[in-house]
């Protein structure tokens, strides 16, 4: 049987906590696609909620704003990371409320 | 890609081991390669233990189910590169025995067993809709679905839930058929480490 969830940890604790371009706060905040400024929110948002439609623009326009390309990578990395771990916790939270009724 | 630091901005023992992928596979160096290369103590290191996890260690589903998982994700995100990369790796680990493709298409009706048709259906689900309810829970182990099954699919699911979102936002290159297959072969021998 597989478990992540000391690697998913140890993951999340490097990119919100660990050393980086970005700031803590900016990390954070990208993480839980929440109270970012525009142009990161739409390029956050977009990493969140559908990755498909992030553009060249996008990017740019981070890049435009102030950010360099080390600081938009963790950024658009922690926006990922948070919305599948979101999406992870609630489903096993929720495996963990059957299994224990059951 | 979008970032010129993840196509360039390796350093210089990492671009030797690129031109040794180069020379050695006769294929570009794929996007995703270049992507965990990249300051890997941020991102690749961790992410390539977790997903190695997910998708190699012992679990009940073989690795091709879980491959095929992988691409059910991708493709449920729209994300052109991890559907083509993971349909080649499972329908490599598959052989003949099922085909990918009308598995990703068609899962509902798709000549599969009932515990792998609900749980793909349950990731599908979970990736669209970004939850799912304790009903959606109970109806998969209805399908005969261990609970342990559950959580071995639910991390797959969250790693390409990752992989995906980074190869669109960060623009991967798509290449053509022969390259996924040499990533397909070289992820099935020594997985994803």
């Amino acid at each position: 049987m597989s478990d992540i969830k000391e690697a998913q940890k140890a993951l999340v604790s490097r990119i919100l906590a660990g050393d980086g371009n970005a700031s803590p706060s900016m990390r954070r905040a990208a993480f839980n696609n929440s109270d970012l400024p525009e142009p990161l929110n739409l390029l956050v948002n977009k990493v969140a909620m559908h990755a498909h439609t992030v553009t060249d623009d996008d990017i740019n326009a981070a890049k435009r704003s102030g950010l360099n390309e080390d600081q938009v990578f963790e950024i658009v990395v922690c926006a990922a990371i948070g919305q599948a771990t979101r999406q992870y916790d609630a489903a096993i939270a929720n495996l963990e409320i059957v299994t224990k009724k059951d | 890609m979008r970032l010129e630091i993840l196509d360039n901005g390796h350093g210089f023992s990492t671009k030797v081991l690129f031109a040794l992928i180069k020379m050695i596979s006769r294929q570009p160096v794929l996007d995703v390669v270049k992507l965990v290369k990249y300051r890997p103590d941020f991102y690749g290191g961790p992410m390539s233990g977790l997903t190695q996890e997910a998708m190699r260690e012992p679990s009940s589903w073989s690795v091709a189910d879980r491959e095929l998982m992988a691409a059910l994700v991708a493709k449920t995100n729209q994300c052109e590169f991890c559907t083509k990369a993971h349909s080649a790796v499972a329908q490599r680990a598959y052989g003949n025995e099922k085909n990918v493709s009308t598995l990703l298409s068609e899962p509902e009706t798709a000549a599969i067993e009932e515990p792998l048709r609900s749980t793909l259906l349950m990731l599908r689900k979970l990736t669209r809709e970004h939850k799912l309810t304790t009903e959606d829970i109970r109806s998969v182990l209805a399908a005969g679905t261990s609970r342990q099954q559950i959580e071995d699919a639910l991390s797959v699911c969250y790693s390409f839930n990752v992989i995906g979102r980074l190869a669109d936002a960060f623009g991967f290159r798509i290449p053509g058929p022969e390259t996924f297959e040499s990533g397909a072969k070289y992820l099935l021998s020594r997985g994803y480490r």
